[in-house]
């Protein structure tokens, strides 16, 4: 199973509550998968700075200095702040690359969830509601955001094995479903240079989007080479710095619900997830086709 | 006119009350207020009782009915009147996949439009879409009828046996196995009747009908590709 929300704010008013209003959206959908959350949140970017979230099992000792650790290894400045066993890192754009690989070095443990000017993602293994706690991802703001329940087929129940998946600047993947041919487009990928960190079919799946985006492609045109390359079930829905995107398989058997008002554009695995938004008994509701796609941007 | 309101009462009450209605019961008038999108609601009832369901569902409403008139306002999530026996079900706004599926009797009545495997192995049910369906729809049908006011999406009735298609507009493409046929005086009559009991205005002369072209009963190594 797994159970996927996203939404989308057209109305700025709305923008304190996205956080709340994506984790009550997801905490709906915990019956679908239990093994682990996570949640993108895209909130606004800043001038020419850029967020890394990082994650670790050790966080005490592997936070404790990094901000600093990192700013002298990097000449520039670094700020760090912590939620539970995340940290996003503050610092200059052009600072990104070298900040991996000198994270890679300072401290190995470490994993980067996302980089990007506007997005943060949160993942680990538990229940939604356990997860967005620890996170505080109620109080958090922004104009658009996914998330993810998971019911683990493809790859272990580890923080790593959770979605959102961010192979690129600002873009984040979330799935219901299980890719078939992810081991030969895992290799193909790396071979391209993309970097993919798990044995996950959905990390194959960012990554095969990230590759295309990469090479031109529009968001649009990456989901409709997807439909033909990639094999298996799946209904994605994707984040981007401006916006979300939504494609379904062309069997279309993993559900899909999606309501849009003059406010907000919602998606759910099901109905259940969107009944508490605001104005949903006169939204426009219905469910995506398959082998179709859908995006909207600010 | 007996009301359930399950944001303050459980889903679990809701369907033990209404499956131990008896044929004699007074209270044959019910509503279900605030549904928001649960799972499973009035399943398996088989009493002569009237349901209306005032919101949007979620999986396997209606599902095993039996006798009973169930009314859903709204729209209907996945598995809708799920091997219905009898009775009927109606839903004012559209149906997920596989609505009614495997379904034995009655009559599913769908105002706005059914997705993917509508009627998938029906078995006798009559279903009435007012709207489009989406592809797959009656895969293995096997007996019954299923009516569409709009269009039809791919693969319509592939490896059907023996039920009856009939479609007002156009049908993306024909599963295999599934042909058009002519349409004779009797199969007016049945979707004369069947347009009738579900309330839809529509004239039987403006359909077509499609059945099984009957080649795939019994293997045929002619038909190896179809398979």
């Amino acid at each position: 199973m797994c159970g996927i929300v996203g939404l989308f704010l057209k109305d700025k008013a709305l923008e304190p509550r996205l956080g709340a209003m994506l984790t009550d959206m997801l905490v709906t959908m915990t019956d679908r998968g239990p093994d682990s959350a996570g949640i993108a949140i895209y909130g606004a970017a800043k001038g020419d700075s850029a967020k890394l979230t990082v994650q670790s099992a050790q966080a005490d000792a592997d936070f404790a200095t990094l901000g600093d650790d990192l700013s002298a290894r990097l000449g520039a400045p670094v700020t760090l702040k912590r939620k539970d066993t995340h940290a996003v890192l503050t610092l200059p754009q052009a600072q990104v690359t070298d900040a991996r690989a000198a994270l890679a070095d300072l401290r190995p443990g470490l994993s980067v969830m996302s980089d990007g000017a506007a997005i943060e993602i949160y993942k680990e293994v538990g229940l939604p509601r356990d997860v967005a706690q620890r996170f505080d991802i109620s109080a958090m703001r922004g104009t658009h955001g996914v998330g993810h329940t998971r019911m683990a087929t493809e790859s272990a129940v580890t923080t790593q094995g959770a979605h959102p998946f961010s192979t690129g600047a600002d873009q984040c993947l979330v799935h219901n479903g299980s890719l078939s041919n992810h081991n030969n487009w895992r290799r193909r990928l790396r071979h391209e240079g993309i970097r993919i960190d798990s044995m996950n079919d959905t990390e194959v799946g960012a990554a095969y989007l990230t590759w295309k985006m990469q090479n031109g492609a529009s968001l649009g045109d990456a989901l409709k080479a997807a439909l033909d390359d990639l094999d298996g079930f799946f209904t994605f829905v994707v984040g981007t710095k401006a916006g979300f995107g939504v494609v379904r398989d062309p069997i279309a058997c993993k559900p899909a619900v999606m309501a849009e008002t003059d406010q907000y554009v919602a998606f759910g695995s099901e109905y259940r997830a969107l009944v508490g938004l605001p104005g949903i008994d006169t939204a426009r509701v219905w469910e995506p086709e398959p082998a179709t796609v859908y995006f909207w941007s600010h | 006119m007996q009301s359930f309101d399950l944001a303050s009462q459980s889903l679990r009450d809701l369907n033990a009350t209404l499956q131990a209605s008896s044929a004699q019961t007074n209270a044959t008038q019910w509503e279900i207020l605030n549904p928001r999108g649960a799972h499973a609601i009035a399943v398996g009832l088989d009493a002569p009782i009237e349901v209306t369901v005032r919101g949007s569902t979620g999986y396997y409403c209606a599902g095993m009915n039996k006798q009973a008139h169930v009314h859903i306002t709204g729209s209907a999530g996945p598995g809708v009147a799920e091997n219905m026996m009898s009775g009927t079900v109606i839903i004012d706004g559209d149906a997920s996949q596989y609505a009614g599926a495997t379904g034995r009797g009655g009559l599913l009545v769908i105002r706005g439009n059914a997705s993917s495997r509508c009627g998938i192995s029906m078995k006798g049910i009559d279903i009435v879409v007012e709207g489009n369906i989406g592809h797959m729809s009656a895969f293995m049908g096997q007996a019954g009828n299923l009516v569409v006011c709009g269009d039809a999406g791919d693969a319509l009735g592939d490896s059907l046996y023996e039920a009856r298609l009939f479609v007002r507009g156009s049908v993306k493409s024909l599963g295999a196995d599934c042909i058009e046929k002519e349409m004779r005086p009797e199969h007016l009559e049945i979707l004369r009747d069947l347009l009738a009991r579900a309330g839809v205005d529509a004239r039987p002369e403006e359909f077509r009908r499609y059945g099984s072209a009957r080649k795939l009963y019994n293997f045929d190594i002619d038909n190896a590709a179809e398979y």
